[in-house]
């Protein structure tokens, strides 16, 4: 790591795996917090950002639980840094009401969570995509955040920097869901110099104190802008229901104020968010709907339908959270069918059948993890969608 | 006869806009906030350094009256907030103000790594025996054999002697006052406040509304009357020796006032040691003001 740039990022190719990726993503992000606790498969993220921290000035401290990880992190983001934790399965479901605090208070934040096989302790170090109805549903309440799902090492450095990126744009938590093949397997990461590295930082509100209010949208936007403790605006933040300034309101139309703008700021802005790759989709009669670890052993299903002369395409979810449903409503106007492998009994095919709404035929490779799909399965699932 | 009205000297240090409060009459979670104001009064710290975090319940909505930076977060998770945001801000001194209940149930295990860590925090815990805010559950500070609306029958329990409990995990200033001893506890506060590392101060404080009245103790002047009957002031004592008893002595005073490394002293030392002028220390995002 002594080939870093005097800004910590770590410039250059590398052998790396997704956990460490994810990483080197946060550090070239300007992540300088980190709270931890450890939990197979994801504590080499935090193994990672605890080496390299006093390298680049970074602050990482494990705490005694997820509890305390997941609000210790709440605590660094409003301090001023930029922050993150790192988790999986029962972890992740400890953090939940943290998740929850996060999103009320428009605390920009990133959480990792690695899947493992569940429910409770479950497989430990096999992988599986059951969290993604949790990532999106699991603290109580209604709630939008962001969430992505990288398929490669690379990727994981990428979307982190993204991640961190959202956070900040949109004063949200976003969650980074990889599996746990995507955080153990090692592949080429390039890491760009920093001027290639697009970073969004905190958008400090430029009204005096007396004039700011924490929690009311900046001109022509959703979000508010943010201050620091210690900067004399005496800033009152709360998990309860609450005004523009961020006083407690316990008021139908106050919660209805409230919770609409922290709605509609992801999913009117869904258009910005929303990424996804889309390949072969213009004369496709069957389109592979997949994410993470799973579209990697789709890409060789699809290779051996089109063998078979099947006209396959593939939309991978990049964003999983907020879902794209204008996306996949067009495709749904002109394919036959959508095949939907994932690492779960059925959960990311929920929305597919919500939008599709049985226009067309959606089929659901369900896979209960601690392994990959075999691609055959995947293959005569495509197969036949049109035969 | 119009006597001059002196705008009380407590007045700014609260958000005057927000009253009156949700506490009840009688309670003394409003009166340890007193005292806390002069105490800042007192201790000169300059008030846009000040960050306050509390947890949940009627002690819980301390953070939101003070007209500080403040921060009331979930249940029992007040310290860890306050330790992420203290180690993000090492220019700020963190205060927690948080209940029995929050500190010493849901937040024990917090509680207790705060201390063992000497995370540079000083918590203020005020002990009304109950959870006022769910209407008059045991804690574990609920003394046997009194009545709360889970132990109807009288609590059974063991109490937490929480000054024993931060002395041991190595807290290192542990004080105990009762509402009654507004001075005395004032004048901690702001020794405490001063001070670094992880500081531990009690107050024992009357809930009329459902720990009094369940147990036919009268109103809060009646617990006030108590409190200064019964309370003994022995500083230095050992803690072993300072647990509460259902309506027995009181043992107030500082029991602990040492020096130890903070939780941000041992770090940055340990990583000096070990990586030389490698080391690039954190810098506070603090440094650079938010109006940029």
């Amino acid at each position: 790591m002594s080939n870093a740039n005097s800004s910590g990022t770590l410039t250059g190719s590398h052998y790396l795996d997704g956990d460490h990726a994810c990483s080197e993503g946060a550090i070239a992000a300007g992540c300088r917090f980190a709270a931890g606790y450890p939990i197979t498969p994801s504590t080499e993220v935090v193994e990672r950002l605890a080496q390299r921290f006093p390298f680049v000035g970074g602050r990482f401290l494990q705490f005694e639980d997820e509890l305390a990880a997941s609000i210790a992190l709440l605590g660094g983001a409003w301090g001023g840094a930029k922050a993150c934790t790192v988790t999986s399965g029962p972890g992740f479901s400890l953090m939940m009401e943290h998740i929850g605090l996060a999103a009320i208070t428009e605390t920009p934040c990133v959480f990792f969570n690695v899947q493992r096989a569940g429910p409770s302790t479950g497989l430990p170090t096999q992988p599986a995509q059951g969290d993604m109805m949790q990532a999106r549903f699991g603290s109580h309440g209604d709630y939008r955040l962001i969430a992505l799902c990288p398929n490669s090492p690379q990727e994981c450095f990428d979307l982190t920097v993204d991640a961190f990126n959202m956070a900040e744009e949109f004063r949200v938590p976003v969650l980074v869901m990889l599996d746990e093949v995507v955080g153990h397997m090692t592949e080429k990461v390039v890491i760009p110099d920093d001027a290639e590295i697009k970073v969004t930082e905190r958008r400090w509100t430029k009204k005096p104190p007396g004039e700011f209010k924490l929690f009311a949208p900046a001109e022509g936007s959703l979000v508010p802008e943010m201050v620091k403790p210690g900067d004399g605006y005496r800033i009152h933040v709360t998990g309860l229901t609450h005004d523009e300034r961020g006083y407690p309101k316990m008021t139908v139309p106050e919660h209805e104020k409230m919770q609409m703008r922290l709605w509609n700021k992801i999913v009117l802005n869904a258009d910005k968010i929303v990424k996804y790759e889309a390949k072969d989709l213009d004369d496709a009669e069957v389109v592979v709907v997949s994410y993470g670890i799973t579209s990697r052993i789709a890409e060789r299903a699809m290779q051996q339908a089109r063998a078979q002369g099947v006209k396959v395409g593939s939309f991978r979810l990049i964003t999983a959270w907020p879902f794209p449903e204008k996306e996949i409503l067009q495709l749904s106007k002109k394919v036959k069918a959508f095949v939907v492998p994932e690492l779960n009994l059925g959960q990311m095919v929920l929305e597919v059948q919500r939008i599709v709404e049985g226009r067309t035929k959606v089929v659901p490779v369900p896979h209960v993890g601690g392994t990959v799909h075999d691609p055959q399965v995947i293959t005569n699932a495509i197969v036949g969608a049109v035969r | 006869m119009s006597a001059p009205v002196k705008e009380n000297p407590v007045n700014k240090y609260l958000r005057m806009e927000r009253m009156p409060s949700i506490w009840c009459p009688g309670c003394g979670i409003g009166t340890t906030v007193n005292c806390f104001a002069r105490a800042l009064d007192e201790s000169k710290i300059p008030l846009d350094n000040l960050a306050v975090v509390s947890g949940i319940g009627c002690t819980g909505r301390v953070a939101g009256y003070l007209n500080v930076d403040s921060f009331h977060t979930t249940h029992g998770r007040a310290i860890p907030f306050a330790t992420g945001l203290q180690l993000a801000r090492p220019d700020l001194k963190v205060v927690v103000y948080s209940g029995d209940g929050d500190l010493s149930a849901i937040g024990g295990n917090h509680f207790i790594h705060a201390a063992r860590r000497n995370a540079d925090l000083l918590v203020v815990m005020v002990n009304n025996f109950t959870y006022g805010m769910t209407g008059g559950q045991v804690t574990p500070t609920t003394f046997r054999p009194a009545i709360a609306s889970t132990t109807p029958y009288g609590a059974f329990e063991q109490t937490f002697n929480m000054p024993m409990l931060a002395d041991s995990c190595g807290a290192v200033y542990v004080a105990r006052w009762t509402a009654y001893h507004v001075k005395q506890l004032a004048k901690s506060m702001a020794e405490a406040i001063n001070k670094r590392g992880f500081r531990f101060i009690e107050i024992a404080a009357p809930c009329p509304t459902l720990y009094l009245r369940r147990n036919k103790l009268g109103e809060g002047l009646d617990e006030m009357k108590f409190y200064k009957e019964k309370s003994v002031i022995r500083n230095g004592v050992d803690t072993r020796e300072v647990a509460l008893d259902y309506r027995k002595e009181i043992t107030v005073g500082k029991f602990v006032d040492r020096e130890r490394p903070t939780l941000e002293d041992a770090m940055d030392q340990r990583y000096k040691e070990a990586l030389g002028a490698k080391y690039v220390p954190y810098v506070s995002p603090g440094a650079a003001k938010s109006q940029a």
